[in-house]
């Protein structure tokens, strides 16, 4: 559980910051008490839901992260940006230990789930409480309901529960029930792409995940099925912590408390968003930012 | 076909080319196509009119009656459309669960390189001429059978019909077991290819919901995989009904019908192999061209069923084809 404890802003400045390892509380500098007078009673450190450290990963031979120390706030989001092949993806699927299922991989490093570290724990346990949603909407080849309902099934989550509760709760909470409710028992293909997106997100959070990772859930998506994905991530937050991945550097802007820049499998700076694109500390960053933007 | 009509364009440039090379190419496919169902066709004539006369005489009688005598010249199909059945339902008991299962094997669990070479190692199996495994029938699984395997049979479930009699060795069940080992290639490798061609983001979006593996194979990469797996189980049907060397290898070749699977039998295609050289008489090879007729109609029949499966599988919103 990392607490740190408050840094006055100048020490805040990412300036001075390292490129990574830099704390969450070190980006909220408005949370930081200014002057003797001021009430902080009210004000709560941000504590890191999830921590890597040092992480390292490996495909075979082939080094694809190098090094990677990285804070996930509680209830914010966090968008993971950089240019193609950079290890996002990568990055994102060792948060939830899918990465371990390909052959011949291999991680080095902690990453501490509520100061816990996963790699001790009973992965599918883990991977319950930390929500996946891919780049491709993926629902299984059933129903609406049944797509929603399998991941409480598998879990034991039914017990004493309506399960019709549960369903009508997760197509809610992904902004789908309105469009949805008349149609639970049709095939999930007859839904459209942006719908199927949602799906998959009610599909997650069904499970009730305290985490909820993204790998560019909008990139086969027209901008008003983004839109939709966009607003609900945002009222996502109060529930859980989210990490996204995106290409879409406006996107990262719209929905991301913090941003994290990465290239060519390392972690080259971490930072509130505004900073990173309005006054990236690093030259890499900035050229990344400016290079997309003209 | 396209190059002269090229060479003589320049002196037909005010008129159309008399035929284009789309249209050659369109008559040319459509030929083809065509003969195929004429071949069919054709086929289905000889059979009908060389089994005319049996079909006069026995009328429907012919498929319901289990009397098989070329002295009195009576002749009933049932103990044949019984065994063929028979053989094909007990090698599809054996090889259906043992090749998915060694499918599942294969796509899921084996290391790339090893699934490769075991799976060439099974699609040789496929091409093993039939007559091979006959002969390997006859001198090793019949004596396994009736030496250690019918008996223990016979201890076991004895009492009941299905295990009772004598044990020759060869049979029902026996012809079944070589079946399930020649349909078997089949069945491994047309299910391996309908799983491996599971998305990958089907296995990771059941893991990612806390899925074991068993569970995200099980639940949703076999269900994803039905169709491929069903059609492999067709195809091995296919392959069964219609096997005529091995099976007639170790049939036994007894034109009746028994309850017990230990007892020898007798299957449409075997008795044709068996009994075309030797039959004399008009009646007697009419009645063998009537059951090669009946047999066709079997597979056509399952064959039917096997796609009208598919269809509504398809329709009920399972995986999009
Ligand atoms: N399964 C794999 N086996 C081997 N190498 C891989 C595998 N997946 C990714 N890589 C390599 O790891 C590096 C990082 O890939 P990754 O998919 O994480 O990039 P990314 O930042 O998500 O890119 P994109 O924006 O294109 O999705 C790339 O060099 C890629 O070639
Ligand atoms: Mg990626």
């Amino acid at each position: 559980m990392s607490t740190s404890p408050y840094m006055l802003p100048e020490k805040a400045r990412h300036q001075d910051a390292p490129s990574h390892g830099l704390s969450i509380n070190d980006m909220f500098p408005t949370a930081i008490p200014h002057s003797a007078g001021a009430t902080t009673a009210v004000l709560q450190p941000l504590t890191a839901k999830m921590k890597t450290e040092h992480v390292n990963f490996y495909y075979g031979k082939f080094q694809a992260l190098h090094d990677i120390s990285l804070e996930f706030a509680s209830n914010k989001v966090t968008a993971l940006i950089g240019p193609s092949g950079c290890g996002k993806s990568t990055f994102l699927r060792t948060l939830n230990r899918i990465n371990e299922t390909l052959r011949d991989t291999r991680l080095e490093g902690s990453i501490t789930l509520d100061g816990e570290n996963i790699l001790d724990k009973d992965v599918t346990e883990i991977r319950r409480r930390i929500g996946m949603v891919f780049q491709r909407p993926n629902p299984f080849p059933k129903s609406i309901y049944d797509n929603i309902i399998y991941g409480p099934k598998i879990n034991g989550m039914l017990k004493g529960k309506n399960a019709a509760e549960i369903v009508e709760k997760s197509l809610r909470r992904a902004a789908l029930w309105d469009e949805a409710k008349d149609k639970l028992h049709e095939s999930a293909y007859a839904l459209s792409g942006g719908q199927q997106q949602r799906l998959c997100i009610a599909r997650a959070l069904a499970v009730d995940p305290e985490m909820l990772l993204l790998d560019e859930p909008c990139s086969a998506l027209d901008p008003i099925a983004t839109a939709k994905i966009e607003d609900l991530l945002v009222g996502l937050k109060s529930q859980c912590t989210i990490v996204i991945v995106t290409h879409n550097m406006q996107q990262a802007a719209r929905v991301a408390d913090t941003t994290g820049f990465f290239l060519l499998g390392r972690l080259i700076e971490h930072a509130k968003t505004d900073i990173i694109f309005k006054n990236p500390s690093k030259k890499e960053t900035e050229d990344y930012i400016t290079g997309r933007f003209g | 076909m396209a190059t002269p009509a090229a060479v003589v364009r320049p002196t037909r440039t005010l008129r159309k080319p008399l035929i284009s090379g789309d249209e050659l190419a369109k008559a040319f496919t459509f030929f083809f196509a065509a003969l195929i169902i004429v071949v069919t066709f054709a086929l289905v004539w000889q059979l009908w009119i060389g089994s005319s006369p049996a079909k006069e005489k026995f009328g429907f009688r012919f498929l319901t009656s289990s009397l098989w005598n070329p002295v009195t010249d009576e002749y009933g199909a049932l103990p044949f459309i019984y065994g063929t059945l028979l053989t094909s339902f007990l090698a599809l008991l054996i090889s259906v669960p043992l090749g998915v299962g060694a499918a599942i094997y294969l796509s899921e669990l084996a290391s790339p390189r090893l699934s490769n070479t075991l799976t060439f190692l099974v699609e040789l199996l496929a091409a093993v001429p039939s007559v091979i495994f006959g002969l390997i029938a006859i001198f090793s699984l019949v004596p396994l059978m009736r030496d250690y395997i019918e008996p223990a049979l016979q201890n076991a479930f004895g009492s009941t019909p299905l295990f009772s009699g004598p044990a020759f060795g060869v049979g029902y069940l026996t012809a079944g077991m070589i079946l399930a080992v020649m349909t078997f290639p089949f069945i491994i490798s047309v299910s391996r290819e309908a799983l491996m061609a599971v998305p990958r983001e089907q296995r990771e979006a059941a893991l990612a919901l806390g899925a074991t593996k068993w569970e995200s194979t099980w639940q949703i990469v076999l269900p994803f995989a039905k169709l491929g797996i069903l059609g492999s189980v067709f195809l091995g049907l296919a392959r069964a009904l219609g096997e005529t060397m091995a099976v007639t290898m170790v049939i036994g070749n007894d034109p009746a019908i028994h309850a017990s699977l230990l007892a020898p039998g007798y299957t449409i295609a075997a008795v044709i192999a068996n009994e075309f050289t030797e039959a004399s008489g008009k009646m007697y090879s009419s009645a063998l061209v009537e059951l090669g007729l009946v047999l066709f109609a079997l597979t056509m029949l399952i064959n039917g069923v096997a796609q009208l499966m598919i269809v509504l599988t398809t329709k009920k919103g399972s995986a999009k084809a």
